[in-house]
């Protein structure tokens, strides 16, 4: 009776996929944890999880990248892009995507964080990919000047010097970070979504982007000494607020200065 | 002493000759001053009142800010969180500023509504000065020249004049500091053949291998740390390093050998006036340079696919030394950054 039910299960076409899920799970798992030792969490997910995350996949994102993630005309393929991708994606709620667009936003989740770990089991068993970092680098306890003065190298002509977002080509921006927590920026720097590039761990290391972090907390909890920061969005938004208040009350004094006393 | 006149008055001080200019017949006629309006605070005591006492409460509200100013001081402390200077210095100042606008506000109001406000007329006097005092200046020149002697003391007169002469100079050889001509600093750059390619800021060589597809690395020549004009090298030598795929290169066949396996370097010196173009969008392979927005093509070799910048990034000749790292095969082989006029 029970080796009936495994031969059953044999036969069918998703048990082909499974093991080879699980042996690539296996090298590849291996191979993360090696070559990513330093950054990653230990990346051993259960088979339970892998399977619950292919049903997942299956039922919410086959349909665009295809049945094996192997991508489709509308998709990119997945295999390769790593846990810590899905983990930002689907973490942040940009995947599943709403509509196509020059970008997407990012939105309320629409899963369970035993969910997007499921996914994230699965899509980490397709090939070697950046990992979920681990939670050591995301205390923002690094050295903020230090995070500062990378960020401002690599981060700020895009994201803006105190990370308040910035427009780019064609209908595209970069978000403000104010939102995103550390683990979302950790696994953007490392995966480079959308637009964005890519900064593995040998252009910024595990420690340099615990610092960008840092720097980006520090930047939310302490006050800017300036002055009102009026979103950030610099001498634009500054000069407009001048020119719109400042110089609208001096005109006001004048004509109020001349008119005569009724 | 002026005199002044009544309102609507057509009288003239002075008599002019129109000497030889041509006077029309439409010439625009003098409209004088329009009918004086009687304020509601002349007609009605109760409005005067009311004036009298929004005055006051100006002035009243001008202590309440003052005050509220020494109140904030110790408020809103300075401490050892930065932070703390914003509330300091708004409430400081909004204080501060509430007691200057007060009394400001509060005399204009008062003058506007209680002060007399009889509109009044006051014609220029002549310019020319009686014979009289014209007589006495020159009589006063006179005497100058005489006691002074400078008509008689030539030596003393031609020296000053000498002096006069060459007290302008100077100012004119402060023009020298628009050079000196930058020779040919513009043409040239830290790059040379074999100096590795570093991160900015640390100075760490980058491998080739390090450069994953899609990484960005913002490079900066190595040894320019401890350059005497690091500021100067910098501004000329920076670099931005990426990695795509090298089947989407389009290369001419010049410079196929001046990447090396899809690595690509470029000058980070927008083309246009000079800013670091370093918003790279991995997808559509921009490099967008965020002061007027001039968009290049990094895998069309830097070609200008938008914006006012007229020519391509140059680019920087890369290979790979014995070690694994990356190195320039030589300097850039065009002047980086904005043109100028000998380029």
């Amino acid at each position: 009776m029970l080796k009936r039910k495994m031969n059953s299960a044999r036969r069918k076409p998703f048990a082909a996929i499974l093991v080879i899920a699980a042996g690539l799970a296996i090298t590849g798992g291996g191979y993360a944890a090696a070559t990513a030792a330093t950054s990653a969490k230990s990346e051993v997910y259960t088979a339970a999880q892998q399977d619950s995350g292919r049903k997942l996949f299956l039922a919410n994102c086959a349909s665009c990248h295809g049945s094996n993630a192997q991508g489709t005309k509308a998709a990119p393929s997945l295999i390769g892009v790593g846990a810590a991708s899905v983990a930002f994606q689907v973490g942040s709620g940009r995947m599943p995507a709403q509509a196509s667009g020059p970008q997407l936003t990012d939105k309320p989740s629409q899963f369970t964080d035993q969910q997007i770990t499921d996914l994230a089991a699965w899509v980490a068993s397709l090939a070697p990919g950046p990992a979920i970092p681990d939670d050591k680098w995301l205390q923002a306890d690094g050295n903020a000047q230090k995070g500062g003065e990378l960020f401002r190298i690599n981060c700020a002509m895009c994201h803006n010097a105190v990370g308040a977002g910035g427009a780019l080509t064609g209908g595209k921006w970069a978000p403000p970070l104010s939102g995103a927590d550390p683990a979302e920026i950790y696994e953007a720097m490392i995966t480079g979504p959308q637009n964005m590039p890519v900064f593995n761990d040998a252009n910024l290391t595990p420690q340099d982007k615990s610092d960008i972090i840092t720097y980006l907390v520090y930047q939310r909890e302490h006050p800017s000494a300036g002055g009102y920061e009026l979103a950030n969005l610099g001498p634009v938004a500054e000069g407009l607020f001048a020119w719109i208040f400042a110089l609208g009350f001096i005109i006001a004094i004048t004509v109020w200065l001349g008119a005569k006393s009724n | 002493m002026t005199e002044i006149k009544k309102a609507g008055s057509a009288e003239a001080e002075h008599v002019y000759s129109a000497g030889s200019a041509v006077i029309t017949k439409d010439v625009v006629a003098n409209p004088g001053l329009e009918p004086h309006r009687v304020r509601m605070t002349d007609k009605s005591p109760k409005h005067e009142r009311r004036a009298a006492r929004q005055v006051a409460i100006l002035f009243l509200l001008s202590i309440v800010g003052s005050a509220f100013a020494i109140f904030a001081y110790f408020a809103f402390p300075l401490t050892d969180d930065l932070g703390t200077v914003r509330n300091n210095t708004f409430f400081l100042g909004a204080g501060i500023t509430l007691g200057l606008l007060g009394i400001g506000f509060g005399a204009v109001h008062w003058a506007k509504t209680l002060m007399p406000d009889a509109e009044v007329s006051e014609a220029r006097h002549q310019t020319r000065g009686s014979e009289e005092v014209r007589a006495q200046a020159l009589e006063i020149i006179k005497l100058a020249d005489q006691e002074s002697g400078f008509s008689r003391r030539k030596l003393i007169r031609r020296s000053l004049y000498g002096a006069l002469a060459f007290f302008p100079l100077p100012a004119i050889v402060l023009f020298a500091d628009l050079g000196p001509d930058p020779a040919n600093t513009l043409r040239h750059t830290m790059w040379k053949a074999g100096t590795r390619l570093t991160q900015d800021p640390t100075g760490t060589p980058i491998k080739a291998s390090e450069v994953t597809v899609g990484s960005v690395f913002h490079v900066i020549p190595e040894g320019l740390n401890e350059s005497a004009h690091k500021l100067e090298e910098k501004a000329k030598a920076a670099v931005l390093l990426v990695r795509v795929d090298p089947s989407d290169l389009i290369e001419t066949a010049e410079k196929k050998s001046w990447s090396y396996q899809g690595i690509v370097a470029y000058s980070k010196i927008c083309t246009h006036v000079g800013c670091p173009v370093a918003l790279f969008e991995q997808h559509t392979h921009h490099l967008l340079c965020p002061c007027h927005q001039s968009t290049f093509d990094l895998n069309d070799a830097c070609k200008v696919v938008f914006g006012p910048a007229s020519r391509p990034l140059p680019q920087l000749p890369i290979a790979v030394d014995a070690e694994g790292y990356l190195v320039a095969q030589s300097d850039f082989h065009e002047p980086v950054g904005p043109s100028f006029w000998e380029r």
